[in-house]
């Protein structure tokens, strides 16, 4: 069977499935429940200075896409609304019975060194494991200059992460914002300011919806609404996306990856693109914690099968298949197939390739019943009718012989800035 | 329920409401959106082929998810006025729902039919009829019968700013939507709610109670009118050539159905003990399904031939056996016994030869009865369209010959729905009535 236990910036849990810090780790009611459920680690919701914010009423909004709930999720609450001696205590409380878990705690205070090194000390007495800098909240807490207002400008997230590791001991997460152009700029300020790991992604600024009776974007509060930041299924491609830069751009910086993961084969693709936990808050608010029984085993089922022994054996395996545009083969040829005996006949494919594509499927009729035909010559591979085809593996890729060998942008003759080859 | 007298018993009652209750009541808000939601969107989709109006089913569909009920409404309407009953009556098994792409994906089609009703009846609840006439041309048209033929050829002239006047010579509109279909299928007095809606848009009237061939014949109609649509129906009902049939007891099925359709929940017809109904056709399974709801004890359906041949669908068909209705396959009547009042019918069991044609093979039985309905098909019955002047309509095959127009051999008239060759439902009445519109309509123009 395999091992799912990591150590993840020196910090130990038996799986690397995290509850992210959110509403699912607001206190030790919840926090407890979820370690009984079999979860890994939590990430505390994010402790701030007293007096506590105060948070709205409607204060999500999602994204229900054909029928399904919950396909983007959004929110406009802010850190926690408790008391600081409140948190720090059922902190304190909760890690003493469950030693054997991951407990790291998220902070978020103003841009001065001394409300940091305050804070600091209050955590690190709870005995907690790590802590984690939130400098994502994208809504709220950026227009009082914090979360993402930090993350945002590399030096302040340089010079804060500075401050932590000078005036704590323990290990240091740096987590980002996905609210930026370029994720590598702030992820290597985290580490210059000596982060033991970033974890990304935090939420994306979003509106999810516009009521249109009430004329205001969602969550309305008393007729209006406000941008919030946007999770769930959605975003897992932006922060696939970013992981995957940051692994290959800044090798060695341990990662956890956050952003849409549901289940083990989600948290799979992370790992395999270099993350070395997960962390999950949608995906729980959803359905509750009992989501992770099935990621720990559908993980340890789908490693055995595949002979891979421990979370190592397979973490990073796919970043070095993460290229640049310029370094793919563009003598690469693939072209549709539509399998008849599994063809509905519902059209799809062939009114996507004809109206915006190739034309390159054929509309027959034998006897009066459909039959649709790739046109060999016109198909450019694009993949399209494959992914509007609804049946599974009705339409596949066949490679095809090459004509010609590998040759990519960078050494293609059309490119006016060809590196060639020295004489 | 006079009828029942005190002695009726709660079993008799609740019974009794089901006769006359919704056999699929409608969709909910949200689980018509998930149905709609698992559509595909087909392009050049199957169903719509299979729809004998040809509805842009994908269109509609997507227009119930996106949550725009008017224009899912107004796309059905607008190839099938009837959309509404048609979405209760029609065989979807058979059309629509038998043509959708998930059936080969997964063996479950997209609830069309509950779609279609779903969409329809929100219009007409919440909305007046989304139609509005081309002005005037001061063209006339009679149309013969208010059936779903009748109405649809008459809602389209309208349309097109002609005037039509409807005959009927029943006291209510809407043929066998009024008088023949079941009771379970067409609640709430759907079939005169609907007529309301199909009129609303006016240029149509109804004369009732107005037979042609009596009231008034064929030439007539052609000297004071511009164009004559026949939309009659089936009139006749075919015979047993089984010796007795005179006997008390015996009677049309369609009859009874369109006794128990009038008489409603309070007054509703008396049934016997043991009914035997001969016929394998829609008329035969709400005869006897609305016996056994009646009390009947009873009730055996008695087919010639075998199960896949009767022209009631399967669902219809195991619709009446969980309603405790027998059906026997492969056996023809030979005789009624009994006198004055039947007792019982004789049949002769049969096979299908080598070339598929229906034999007797000589062995026989017997089958307790009070009470035999006739379902063995209607007729078309010409008598109507007799002339003064001796130029006739030609029929062939006992229907009205009509072309592709719907046009019959005379100029001007026009004919469609049960009176002419086809299959005998509902949405085919509706599309002959919508395709001699636009041919009479260009007709007038040429
Ligand atoms: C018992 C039964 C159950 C059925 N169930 C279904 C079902 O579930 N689904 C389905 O799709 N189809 C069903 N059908 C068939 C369907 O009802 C018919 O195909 C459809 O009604 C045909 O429409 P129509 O307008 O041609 O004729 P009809 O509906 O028969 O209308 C003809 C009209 O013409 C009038 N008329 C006749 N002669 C004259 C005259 N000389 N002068 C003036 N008016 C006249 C009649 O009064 C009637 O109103 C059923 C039929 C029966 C009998
Ligand atoms: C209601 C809600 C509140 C959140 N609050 C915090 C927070 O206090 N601190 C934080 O770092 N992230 C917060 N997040 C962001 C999540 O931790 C996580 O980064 C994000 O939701 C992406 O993961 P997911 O797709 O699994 O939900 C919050 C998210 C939600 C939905
Ligand atoms: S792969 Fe692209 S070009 Fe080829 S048939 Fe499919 S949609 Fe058309």
């Amino acid at each position: 069977m395999a091992d799912l236990a990591t150590t993840f910036a020196g910090i130990r849990s038996s799986n690397p499935f995290w509850l992210a810090s959110a509403p699912p780790t607001d206190k030790a009611y919840n926090v407890v429940r979820a370690f009984e459920a079999g979860w890994g680690g939590v990430v505390w919701k994010t402790l701030g200075e007293d007096p506590p914010i105060v948070n709205t009423c409607s204060r999500y909004g999602a994204v229900r896409y054909k029928g399904s709930p919950f396909a983007g999720f959004n929110n406009i609450e802010l850190i926690t609304d408790r008391p600081l001696d409140v948190n720090l205590a059922e902190i304190r409380q909760v890690k003493r019975d469950r030693p054997d878990r991951a407990l790291v705690v998220s902070l978020m205070v103003p841009c001065v060194e001394q409300s940091w090194k305050q804070i600091l000390t209050q955590v690190e007495d709870t005995g907690c494991d790590g802590v984690e800098l939130n400098f994502g909240c994208p809504h709220g807490m950026s227009e009082r200059n914090m979360g993402s207002a930090v993350g945002q400008v590399p030096e302040y997230v340089e010079m804060v992460t500075n401050w932590c590791k000078q005036h704590s001991r323990l290990p240091v997460i740096v987590k980002l914002t996905p609210n930026i152009t370029n994720i590598l700029a702030p992820a290597e300020a985290a580490k210059r300011g000596g982060a033991d790991a970033v974890s990304l992604i935090n939420t994306l600024q979003s509106i999810t919806g516009v009521d249109l009776d009430l004329m205001a974007p969602e969550p309305v509060v008393d007729g209006k609404g406000t941008h919030g930041g946007y999770c769930g299924p959605a975003v897992k491609p932006v922060a696939l996306h970013m992981v995957a830069d940051i692994a290959r751009g800044l090798p060695g910086l341990p990662i956890s990856g956050i952003g849409g993961i549901g289940t083990w084969r989600d948290a799979a693709e992370f790992i395999a693109l270099g993350a070395g936990t997960v962390q999950v808050c949608s995906a729980a608010m959803h359905y509750g914690f009992r989501i992770v029984s099935d990621m720990i085993d559908g993980l340890s089922n789908w490693m055995d099968v595949k002979g891979y022994r421990g979370i190592e054996d397979f973490r990073g395996r796919a970043t070095a298949n993460y290229v640049h545009w310029s370094d793919l083969n563009l003598n690469w040829k693939t072209i549709a197939r539509i399998d008849p005996g599994l063809c509905i006949r519902c059209g799809l494919c062939y009114i996507a390739c004809e109206d915006t594509s190739h034309q390159a499927i054929a509309a027959l009729r034998e006897d009066g019943r459909r039959r649709y035909e790739v046109i060999d010559a016109e198909c450019v591979g694009c993949n399209l009718c494959l992914h509007v085809c609804p049946v599974d593996g009705c339409i596949t890729m066949e490679p095809q012989p090459m004509s010609g060998p590998k040759i990519t942008w960078n050494e293609h003759p059309n490119n006016p800035l060809r590196q060639v080859a020295a004489e | 329920m006079k009828d029942m007298g005190e002695s009726a018993s709660y079993l008799d009652r609740t019974r009794l409401a089901s006769v006359f209750a919704e056999a699929h009541p409608p969709l909910d808000h949200h689980p018509a959106l998930v149905e709609a939601s698992r559509c595909y969107f087909c392009y050049d989709a199957p169903c719509v082929e299979a729809c004998p109006t040809a509805i842009n089913i994908p269109q509609f569909i997507r227009q119930i998810a996106s949550g725009n009920l008017r224009g899912s409404a107004h796309t059905i309407l607008a190839e099938n006025i009837l959309g509404g009953s048609c979405a209760r009556v029609c065989p979807t098994e058979v059309l629509c729902q038998q043509a959708c792409v998930r059936n080969a994906e997964e063996g479950r089609p997209i609830e069309i039919g509950a779609l279609q009703r779903h969409a329809t009846d929100w219009l007409m609840h919440h909305e007046p009829t989304p139609f509005t006439r081309a002005p005037t041309t001061g063209r006339r048209v009679a149309v013969v019968g208010a059936g779903p033929a009748g109405l649809a050829c008459a809602h389209r002239l309208a349309l097109h700013g002609h005037d039509a006047v409807i005959f009927d010579a029943k006291p209510k509109p809407g043929g066998l939507n009024e008088y023949g279909i079941a009771a379970y299928k067409l609640v709430d007095d759907f079939a005169q709610r609907e007529v309301d809606f199909i009129l609303s848009v006016g240029g149509v009237t109804i004369e009732h109670e107005k037979s042609l061939g009596s009231d008034f014949d064929l030439a007539s109609l052609r000297r004071t009118f511009d164009a004559v649509f026949l939309g009659l129906g089936l009139a006749g009902v075919r015979a047993l050539d089984a010796l007795g049939e005179t006997f008390a007891g015996v009677r049309d099925a369609v009859d009874f159905i369109a006794e128990l359709r009038q008489a409603g929940p309070d007054a509703p017809p008396t049934i016997g003990r043991r009914v035997v109904v001969i016929g394998g056709g829609n008329t035969a399974i709400d005869a006897a399904t609305q016996s056994r709801l009646l009390g009947a004890e009873e009730v055996t359906i008695v087919y010639r031939r075998g199960p896949e041949h009767m022209s009631a669908t399967g669902k219809e068909q195991r619709w009446a056996q969980v309603n405790g209705v027998v059906i026997r396959h492969w056996a023809t009547p030979t005789r009624l016994l009994g006198s004055p009042a039947v007792t019982g019918v004789e049949f002769e069991r049969t096979r299908a030869d080598d070339a598929g044609r229906l034999t007797v093979t000589g062995e026989r039985f017997v089958i307790e009865a009070d009470t035999v309905l006739k379902a063995i098909g209607q007729t078309f019955v010409p008598d109507p369209l007799r002339m003064p002047d001796g130029v006739a309509l030609v029929v062939e095959e006992g229907r009205i010959r009509v072309d592709a127009d719907r046009l019959t051999s005379i100029a001007g008239v026009y004919a469609g729905g049960d009176c002419v060759a086809g299959e005998d439902l509902t949405v085919r009445a509706v599309q002959d009535g919508k395709l001699a519109a636009e041919a009479i309509h260009r007709y007038l123009a040429g």
